[in-house]
Order: structure tokens, then C-alpha cells, then sequence
């Protein structure tokens, strides 16, 4: 176990950018080997990575064209350098950092479906309990991170209850819509049927929400890594967000780039994985009427 | 024969103190019968099928359906709609087993005797012209294809009361007349024991396949004439370019003007 975590501390930037190239040499194969007609298309793949490229080289040659201190803005180079330095510790608490946004959004999940599937029941709990939600999904979480650490003390809970209260709002939400939007006109089918409201709920109201469900996950992660980053820069001795702060306080600046970087990454990363769990779940919406209205 | 569905002086408002929806409706449709309500939009016919059903209930007057006063959705119609509201996560076939997932006693039997069901719900889809459709989902359906497996889908349980609000309104002249037979038909192979009320804004539709036409007034909607078809079935497509056809539908435009003018 230690070697392979070891192995992989060491090794994750190196893994990272050869599977960058094999991705960018796979792209590269298929518009080099498509007919004339497929050819645009395809080329429309390789614009992102053009783009991020050239923005990183313009960025160097804006630092070292004017000799810009790294001590005010880092080139990418130096950023680079600083990554591959400190890749352990970018690596273990990046590590940490995923684990407090997923347990955070994991609650998140959970909760916000089964507050969601209450809401679009009754409009008694909707009308009832919607303003106080939004009063709480409006205060800034930051202003929680004190009171959590009173309760919970600096550690790993703080930046999952973080996590899980930025997060499930959205949830929330977009389940209860899904079920509170069903078309007059199938309700009324199923209830001339003699359909119960139990089963117009798990008939209609929940395959209906999913797309609803599944799109409200994209916002949910990006918010729970908000949310763990907030508190593990306040209240923890592990993450992204700890480390950042204690490189603030050394003015490590390239360091503090080198973690930025870090979290753009692993933040990209679970952006796509639910992003790739929606389309392959509701793959139907994507193509139906409802999609569209 | 009996009445299966009867509306007695209903009045109902959508609103406590607002203008009436529909005004002393009485409305009588045997057993079997194939009824039509016609009239300009908005004067209630969505109403009156949702007072027929149970979906809303009359502020004066009584609604018997089967011989039982309604006060509960009536549990065994089928209906369809101007939009077929089929479910596009489900396939056709499974969109058509719904009612079968619901309804007694064949939601209990479903589970041991699904490939019965689904041998059934095949055979309905092939004789409205959708063979081999059922694994397709509704999105790959054309508008008329998608308003054939609504139909079905209402029928797919062998109710005794069909409800159909303007299904075939959407859609362009050439597959409404062959919805038109379609339904004629399927009407024809329950023999009597389905009764159907067809709710439209088509004259020419309502005469054709209906054996009582009801003619409703605008906004509050009232009964202003009601009248029989005699055209002995099964009827021909062609019986709506004959003299004896236009003159019906003449009958009832003369019929919905007077009412109009002297309202
Ligand atoms: N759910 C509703 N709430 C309030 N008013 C309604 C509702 N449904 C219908 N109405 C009103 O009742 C009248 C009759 O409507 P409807 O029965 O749908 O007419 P039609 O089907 O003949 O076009 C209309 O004026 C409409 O505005
Ligand atoms: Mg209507």
C-alpha cells in the first residue's frame, strides 16, 4: 500500500502529462486519418487545446518579455517547476481536498434529493420552508467556517459540512422543479386511470426529475469544492486550501500558483466526471421535447 | 340500452365567485355510443370531459358515469390529448404498458404474465399501423405516429369510457382522416362496450365518426343542440364527400350560428 501511494505521490504529474499527450496524439490521429468532410468538425476538438496552450505561452512571454519578478507573478515555467517541486504535498493534499468535496457532496446528494422529493409532494413544506432556504443558501459560508470549528474543532468536518451546505441548494431546487412541473395533462391521464399519488410520483415525477436531478450536480460539485477549499483555508491542517494559506504566509508565491493550478485541475476533473454521469444517464432528455422547454 | 355517462344541470367555475366555465350542462351518452362536443374554443369541452372523469367536480348538478355518482377520478378511462404525453424515457411499448402498471385487476397479473401483455400490446400498436415501433422512443416518432401509440395507450386496458380531447387538432389533414379510421375501428372491435366521447372543433370530424353530436355554446359552455348521425357503420372515409354528409355538418353550422346570434 505505502509503495503504491508513495509511487503515486511521486509519479502524479508525470502520469498527468502523459496522458495529456496520448489524448492530444489520440486527436491528433483522428483528424489526421478523417476524410475531408469530417475534418472541420474534428478540428473544432483540437480548439481547446490550442487555446489553453497559447494562453499559457503567452503568459510566459508576458513575464519574461518584461521581467516580471516571480515574486509578483510567476511565468508558467516557474509555476511548473514549483509543481514538480512540491508534488507531494500538491499531491497529498489534493488527495485530501477531493476526498472533504465529495464526502460533502455525497451529503449533499443525499439530502437535497430527499428535501426535494418532500418539496415537490407538498406545497404545504414548499410554500413553508422555501424562505428560509434561500435566507440560508444566501449567507456567505465563510461567515459558517467560525461557528463549525467552535462546534467541531479544526479538522476534516468542518471542511465536509462546508462542502455540504454550499451544495445541496441547487439539489434541492431542481428536484423539487422536476416534480412540480409534470404536465397537467399526464396527471390527468394517470388519475383517471386511478393512479395514487404515490405512483404518479415514482411513475412520472421521478423519471422526470432526474434530467433536472443530474443537470443541478454540476453546480453541486463545483460549489462543495468551493465549499471544502473556503473551510480548509480557514479551519484545517490538510488541503488544498491549507496549503495555499500557509503559502501565503511564506510567500511562496509560485507555490501558491503551483496549488492554484492543482485545484483548476482536480476542480475540471469533477466537473467532467458529473458531467459524464448526466449524459449517460438522461441521455433521453438530451433528445426529447423537454430538453428544449 | 342505458346511459352510461350523464350529466345533470352541471355548473362548474374554475374560481369561487368567478364566471362560469360551463352552465347547466345536461348531457346523456349511452352505453357504447360514440359521442362527439363540439364547439369554439374555450367554451368548456376540456371542462366537461374533466367534470365526465372525476378530475374536477360540478359546483351544482350531478355527474353519473356507469351508474355510480362520481366524486373520485372514475379509475378506468383512458384519454388522450391534443399532445400524445407520452413519456420520452420510456420506449412505446412501455410507455403503452402504463396504464397496465395501475390499473386492476391488470397490475397485479402483470409480473407472471408480462410476454401475454406485451404480445397484446404489440398486436394493438400493429393494428394501428405501428408494427415493429414499439422499441422506439416517442422522439422518434412522427407527430402522427407518436398520436397512434397515445391512442393506445388509452385503450391498451379495455376501458369502458374513452375521453379524447381534440387528439387529432396537431396534426395535418391527410393523417387526421386516417386517425379518423383508425379510431372508427378500433371503436368497432369493442363492439358496444366502449363509450367514447370525442371532444373536437371539426365538424366534418365529429359527424363522421360519432352517433350523437352535442353542440356547446361559447364561454359559459351550454348544450345548444344536440342531434343523432344515422350513417349505418362500419362507415367509408368517402361518406364525408356525399350530399347527405354535408348536409349534417351544414345543420350543425346553422345551429351554432343561431345560438351565437341570439346569445
Ligand atoms: N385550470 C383552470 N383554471 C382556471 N380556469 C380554467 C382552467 N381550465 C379552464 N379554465 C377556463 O375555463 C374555460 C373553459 O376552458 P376549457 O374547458 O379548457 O375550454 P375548451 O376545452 O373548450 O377550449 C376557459 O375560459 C378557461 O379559461
Ligand atoms: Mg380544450
Amino acid at each position: 500500500m505505502d509503495a503504491i501511494a508513495d509511487f503515486l505521490l511521486n509519479g502524479w504529474p508525470v502520469a498527468l502529462v502523459i496522458a495529456s499527450a496520448a489524448y492530444v496524439a489520440w486527436i491528433f490521429a483522428k483528424v489526421l486519418m478523417s476524410g475531408a468532410t469530417d475534418r472541420a468538425k474534428l478540428s473544432l476538438q483540437l480548439a481547446p487545446l490550442i487555446c489553453t496552450a497559447g494562453t499559457f505561452l503567452l503568459w510566459e512571454l508576458f513575464c519574461k518579455a518584461l521581467s516580471i519578478s516571480t515574486f509578483v507573478l510567476p511565468a508558467p515555467s516557474d509555476i511548473a517547476i514549483s509543481l514538480w517541486q512540491f508534488r507531494r504535498q500538491i499531491g497529498l493534499h489534493s488527495f485530501h481536498t477531493a476526498w472533504m468535496t465529495i464526502a460533502g457532496f455525497g451529503l449533499a446528494v443525499a439530502f437535497g434529493i430527499a428535501l426535494g422529493l418532500l418539496f415537490g409532494a407538498s406545497r404545504f413544506f414548499y410554500a413553508g420552508f422555501y424562505p428560509l432556504l434561500v435566507g440560508f443558501n444566501t449567507v456567505p459560508k465563510v461567515a459558517v467556517v467560525p461557528i463549525l470549528v467552535i462546534w467541531f474543532g479544526v479538522g476534516w468536518l468542518p471542511a465536509v459540512l462546508t462542502a455540504f451546505m454550499i451544495s445541496f441548494f441547487p439539489i434541492v431546487v431542481n428536484v423539487a422543479t422536476g416534480l412540480a412541473t409534470i404536465e397537467p395533462e399526464t396527471e390527468d391521464v394517470m388519475k383517471a386511470l386511478g393512479a395514487t399519488k404515490f405512483q404518479i410520483m415514482t411513475k412520472i415525477g421521478i423519471p422526470r426529475s432526474l434530467p433536472y436531478f443530474f443537470g443541478s450536480l454540476k453546480v453541486a460539485i463545483t460549489l462543495a469544492y468551493i465549499g471544502s477549499v473556503i473551510a480548509e483555508y480557514n479551519a484545517s491542517r490538510f488541503g488544498i486550501g491549507n496549503l495555499m494559506a500557509r503559502a501565503s504566509a511564506d510567500f511562496n508565491v509560485p507555490l501558491l500558483f503551483a496549488s492554484l493550478i492543482a485545484l483548476a485541475i482536480l476542480g475540471v476533473g469533477m466537473y467532467m466526471a458529473t458531467v459524464w454521469l448526466e449524459n449517460r444517464m438522461t441521455g433521453w432528455a438530451q433528445r426529447s421535447s423537454f430538453a428544449a422547454g | 340500452m342505458r346511459p352510461f355517462v350523464e350529466l345533470t344541470g352541471v355548473s362548474h367555475t374554475y374560481a369561487t365567485g368567478g364566471t362560469l366555465a360551463v352552465d347547466g350542462l345536461d348531457i346523456k351518452v349511452n352505453e357504447g355510443e360514440f359521442a362527439a362536443v363540439v364547439g369554439p374554443s374555450g367554451c368548456g369541452k376540456s371542462t366537461l370531459m374533466k367534470l365526465a372523469t372525476g378530475l374536477q367536480f360540478p359546483q351544482k348538478g350531478a355527474v353519473v358515469v356507469d351508474g355510480k355518482e362520481v366524486r373520485d377520478p372514475v379509475k378506468m378511462a383512458g384519454m388522450a390529448f391534443q399532445a400524445p404525453t407520452l413519456l420520452p424515457w420510456r420506449t412505446t411499448l412501455e410507455n403503452l404498458m402504463l396504464p397496465l402498471e395501475i390499473v386492476e385487476p391488470h397490475r397485479s397479473r402483470l409480473r407472471k404474465h408480462k410476454a401475454e401483455y406485451v404480445a397484446k400490446a404489440e398486436a394493438l400498436l400493429e393494428s394501428v399501423g405501428l408494427k415493429g415501433a414499439g422499441a422506439k422512443f416517442p422522439w422518434q416518432l412522427s407527430g402522427g405516429m407518436q398520436q397512434r401509440a397515445s391512442l393506445c395507450r388509452a385503450l391498451i386496458h379495455e376501458p369502458k369510457l374513452l375521453m379524447l380531447d381534440e387528439p387529432f387538432g396537431a396534426l395535418d389533414a391527410f393523417t387526421r382522416e386516417e386517425l379518423w379510421c383508425v379510431i372508427r375501428d378500433l371503436h368497432a372491435r369493442m363492439s358496444g362496450t366502449l363509450t367514447v366521447i370525442l371532444v373536437t372543433h371539426d365538424l366534418r370530424e365529429a359527424v363522421f365518426l360519432a352517433d350523437r353530436i352535442f353542440c356547446m355554446s361559447s364561454r359559459p359552455g351550454k348544450i345548444i343542440a344536440e342531434r343523432e348521425v344515422e350513417f349505418a357503420r362500419p362507415r367509408d372515409i368517402e361518406i364525408t364527400y356525399t350530399p347527405q354528409f354535408s348536409d349534417i355538418v351544414h345543420d350543425l353550422r346553422a345551429r351554432i350560428a343561431e345560438a351565437r346570434a341570439t346569445a
